[in-house]
């Protein structure tokens, strides 16, 4: 199943992207909202505290912190009194929040976290790439990168009810490029109150911080213990492949749109040329397959959706047949010269019989503009590495060689 | 026993963590230099130290980490760090 819009155009509205989340987060019923301003995360925030000053979200307290650290450090203790929380952040703040992502999913804690991406300092840069969301990808978050606006509002209700879902108790983060789509405007229909009261119950805590009923959370574990505590938060992720998968066939159900569990393949089938890649960048390439297949080249778009857990199994499935594979990366491990994607698509092949030759391109980054051009001219490299043999490089594909 | 959720427990674990052990050198009162002025029990970041009903203090070997600050900030020099022996 690929991905599927059945939109009523009576319900369609015009939206910017970041209002689309907010709306979200507001039909999701949150009972503690805490997050700190930056770029380009700040019109979730600002629709938010509209919506608090106006009423509009009942049973919820906001609050204002000095800084991400403590936006993320108040949820901690929120949550572990039994709200559902939610803050957004992205770039450095993110990265200041970095301690408090491990306290927060090493407590078991559901809470649902936008990430308006964003490069990293230095040099400071505020436009889209994945550097931030990916650098944080160890501390235990289940991490899903969205295609578009409604993509980004819907994956909101779906990280509660997978967060939420008792064999997984993790945070969650819905990741989405800043700018590229929290600033845009695009026809999307807005959540809808009874639906999702349909679809996500409410949040019932395992534990609950109560003064009549004291209890310690985030104890001391000394290594008699430690180890198994990591254990189980793996087994936890485990849980939450099969679930994310079960969240959005649900969703489907209910809402009539489908955008892919794990994964979402487009004309991957017959394709000799497999392009791989999360978050906005999908779509060009989803426009680009269309264009080159018009003209007869067999090329395939597989969009990773969720990167955390890793979905190892499905990407395998979805790319065996393929002669070569292009992972995109909008952010670089340093000293690896490698993406993420490209990484970790490369290591689930290791020990198996699929025996395809995959390639890294880097792509993006600070927010360079990514046409439709420089895709076509990665397909056309991969044309060549079919004729050439297996080649597992990995570059920048937009290297300007002039300013070096 | 196995582990909760998220290490979710009672409180009062801290109790159970004897820290004693960890120990290299252990705190002696000398209580006839000793001026009860309370420093060491004021001073003492684990709560080792506790008041007697005569007035001087004594130690809590069970959980006094042998971090040696008593003796440090102790104005009579009343308190010895001796080494522990096994």
């Amino acid at each position: 199943m690929t991905v599927i819009r059945t939109l009523d155009k009576d319900k369609m509205s015009v939206a910017e992207g970041s209002y689309a989340v907010a709306h979200a987060v507001k039909i999701c019923r949150p009972n503690v909202i805490s997050a700190y301003p930056i770029t380009p995360q700040t019109h979730i925030v600002e629709d938010l505290s509209q919506f608090m000053a106006d009423g509009e979200i009942s049973n919820c307290e906001y609050i204002t912190v000095e800084s991400e650290f403590s936006a993320l450090s108040a949820l901690v203790g929120s949550a572990a009194a039994g709200a559902r929380c939610y803050s957004a952040t992205t770039s450095q703040g993110l990265e200041l929040m970095h301690e408090v992502l491990f306290n927060m999913s090493g407590m078991r804690l559901p809470v649902v976290m936008t990430i308006a991406n964003r490069a990293v300092s230095a040099p400071i840069n505020i436009w889209n790439d994945h550097q931030d969301s990916i650098s944080q990808r160890d501390t235990g978050w289940i991490q899903m990168y969205a295609e578009d606006l409604q993509e980004s509002s819907d994956m909101t209700a779906q990280a509660y009810k997978v967060a939420e879902d008792k064999d997984v108790m993790m945070p969650a983060m819905t990741c989405m490029d800043g700018f590229i789509l929290s600033h845009v405007y695009e026809p999307l229909v807005l959540l809808e109150q009874d639906l999702v009261d349909e679809y996500l119950p409410p949040y019932e805590p395992e534990y609950t911080l109560d003064p009549k009923n004291p209890l310690t959370f985030g104890a001391f574990a000394d290594p008699t213990a430690y180890t198994e505590f990591r254990y189980l938060q793996q087994q936890a992720m485990d849980n939450a492949l099969p679930k994310i998968e079960e969240a959005a066939n649900e969703f489907y159900e209910i809402f009539g749109r489908y955008y892919g569990g794990l994964i979402d393949e487009y004309e991957t089938e017959d394709a000799d040329i497999i392009l791989m890649a999360m978050g906005s960048l999908v779509g060009t390439i989803r426009d680009v397959v269309d264009k080159l297949r018009a003209k007869g080249i067999k090329v395939g778009l597989l969009k990773v959706r969720t990167f955390r857990p890793f979905p190892a199994e499905a990407i395998r499935n979805a790319i065996k047949g393929a002669r070569v594979v292009v992972a995109l990366d909008k952010n670089i491990s340093l000293g690896l010269n490698e993406g993420a994607l490209f990484t970790e698509t490369k290591a689930s092949l290791y020990n198996t019989k699929i025996d395809v030759p995959i390639v890294g391109r880097m792509i993006g980054h600070g927010g360079r503009d990514i046409p439709v051009k420089t895709i076509e001219d990665i397909v056309e490299e991969a044309k060549g590495i079919i004729s050439s043999g297996i080649n597992t490089e990995s570059k920048y594909a937009d290297l300007k060689e002039d300013l070096l | 026993m196995s582990i909760s959720l998220g290490g979710v427990c009672e409180p009062g674990t801290t109790r159970v963590n004897k820290t004693g052990g960890w120990r290299t050198f252990r705190p002696v009162f000398d209580y006839d230099k000793c001026i009860k002025c309370k420093l060491c029990e004021l001073l003492c970041p684990d709560m080792a130290v506790f008041p007697r009903d005569d007035g001087f203090f004594e130690f809590d070997y069970d959980y006094c980490k042998g971090c040696g600050i008593c003796a440090n900030e102790c104005p009579t020099e009343a308190i010895d760090m001796v080494l522990e022996e096994k």
